[in-house]
């Protein structure tokens, strides 16, 4: 454990060192919150009675969303890992006597908390000094407070579990390209980054929630608007350990599978 | 000009032969290019099943101006994408090279790189027109095609201009500013509705800062019938004036250069 850790604070570190990406990230995020919201705006004078959020817990969706951008985006793939599989330079890190998965798991998640560090912040400040309903309002009770920060890092550990499965993918097709890309469509779409799933049509919706998309970060920001409130809070973190513990042990299942039948062809 | 177009149509075949090479991978990132474009589709028509209309603009008439405008992006992007790539032309000391050639600049910069993985994209802008010109409304006729056709060029003209601003920026700080990332694929992402349902002032930017409004909304408007000055259908072809200011930004640039000495 400790060597994980151990690797975990030096990618975390590492990350730390791209700050003028990050605030060419903060500038991007800004900008594409605020558009979101005008654009939600116009749907809702449109309709007021069709929309199906709170206008407050969908400006704070947005603007969480665009925060915590690099934590939950599906398409943050580490070229690095897909190369070295590609190429077969991963034959050295089989050498280790590190367990492969855990160490991959250390650095996604390392990579994907460093910058969401250096951006979130300062869109949070700004977000919660917006005049209401547009900009970050608090959490209603001390219930979706803390059921965000669980439901969040759940998401985030699910994430990790999820990219590492399509890592541990790529050992059996080498072309990882496909299955990257319909992995990411699909999952950006279904988790609701491109829309937020309660603007889904209802009939999907009843499917959707129970997907392991919609624990991704659908759960921690639509518990924080008080969107999902109540007993469905419980339900839905419970989901998100659900799909956890599948995806890691599937992940893991297809490492040790991975190690008995790899061939690594010279290099 | 007959022999530039002729060098670069060489150039197109030199790009679409050594891509041939690698089919498997050409066409899976052609298919990865219609899928994410078709996830925003799919957002669209989910949000048009629940409000039915924005701003009183009907599902068609929205498509019309998402198939605009993904189409104009898409074209500037198939034939400007060696700006968008140009940072490392002149880390690795290619704009060196190319100073020494007899041959223009810009010509070469647009030599190097023809995108034609995005056909994917533009298959998507073909399917989205021919299910929103019959459905958005607008009695066509020949005046009405011609603003069509305009809009087109318009965006194309301005979105190739911003890959110029993109690519002229590195000369000063030798890498790709990402900020320019929200006026392109910012610009095309909320283009999918008409520029005007994000309220007067982001329209004012979307006219008078960035034309993207005089190539999209105004002409539409014009289309659907909610103006009748006939003007508004040619402002596309005033949008194209700012290819101007941003030739004029990667002259400077040019003669700003030095080398990084690679």
């Amino acid at each position: 454990m400790k060597k994980y850790l151990a690797f975990f604070r030096m990618r975390f570190i590492h990350g730390l060192q791209y700050r003028a990406a990050a605030w060419a990230g903060i500038m991007t995020q800004f900008a594409w919150g605020f558009m979101e919201i005008l654009m939600f705006q116009a749907f809702y004078r449109a309709d007021p009675t069709s929309f199906p959020m709170d206008q407050q817990a969908l400006s704070s969706y947005i603007w969480l969303q665009q925060a915590f951008l690099t934590l939950f985006a599906s398409w943050q793939w580490e070229g690095e890992l897909f190369e070295s599989i590609t190429s077969g330079n991963v034959a050295y890190e089989l050498c280790r006597p590190v367990s492969i998965y855990n160490m991959w798991f250390a650095r996604s998640m390392a990579r994907r908390m460093s910058r969401a560090v250096l951006r979130c912040f300062p869109i949070l400040i700004v977000a919660v000094f917006l005049p209401a309903p547009y900009g970050l309002g608090l959490p209603k009770d001390v219930i979706a407070a803390v059921g965000f920060v669980t439901a969040m890092v759940l998401g985030l550990l699910l994430v990790c579990a999820f990219s590492m499965v399509i890592y541990m993918g790529t050992f059996y097709t080498i072309s990882s390209a496909g299955l990257r890309m319909v992995a990411s469509n699909v999952s950006d779409f279904l988790c609701g980054s491109i829309i937020p799933l309660p603007f889904f049509p209802d009939a999907a919706q009843t499917v959707l929630k129970i997907l392991p998309f919609a624990s991704m970060n659908n759960a921690p920001l639509r518990i924080y608007g008080g969107d999902i409130a109540g007993n469905d809070v419980f339900f839905t973190i419970g989901l998100q350990v659900m799909w956890m513990v599948i995806f890691v042990v599937v992940g893991k299942w297809m490492e040790q599978d991975i190690k008995k039948k790899i061939v690594v062809q010279g290099g | 000009m007959g022999k530039g177009i002729k060098l670069y149509w060489k150039h197109v075949q030199i790009h679409l032969h050594s891509m041939m090479q690698y089919k498997v991978s050409f066409f899976m990132t052609a298919v990865g290019q219609f899928l994410t474009s078709f996830s925003v589709f799919l957002g669209m028509f989910f949000m048009f099943q629940r409000f039915h209309m924005v701003d009183n603009y009907t599902y068609g008439q929205c498509l019309l101006c998402y198939a605009v405008t993904l189409a104009a992006f898409t074209m500037a992007e198939v034939f400007f994408r060696g700006f968008d790539t140009f940072a490392s032309c002149i880390a690795n000391g290619e704009f060196d090279r190319m100073m020494l050639r007899p041959k223009g600049l810009i010509f070469q910069v647009i030599c190097k790189k023809v995108e034609l993985t995005k056909v994917g994209r533009l298959l998507q802008a073909v399917v989205i027109f021919c299910y929103a010109i019959p459905n958005c409304g607008v009695e066509w006729n020949g005046m009405k095609i011609m603003g069509l056709i305009f809009m087109l060029i318009g965006g194309t003209v301005v979105f190739s201009s911003l890959f110029i601003v993109h690519a002229a920026i590195c000369f000063f700080t030798l890498e790709g500013l990402e900020i320019v990332n929200i006026f392109t694929y910012g610009g095309q992402e909320f283009g999918k509705y008409p520029y005007g349902i994000y309220g007067k002032r982001v329209l004012a930017i979307c006219t008078y800062l960035i034309p993207y409004a005089l190539f999209q909304y105004y002409p539409f408007l014009y289309l659907i019938g909610h103006r009748t000055e006939i003007w508004y259908l040619f402002l596309p072809l005033v949008s194209c004036i700012f290819v101007i200011p941003c030739l004029l930004l990667w002259r400077f640039g040019v003669r700003h250069y030095k080398s990084t000495g690679s």
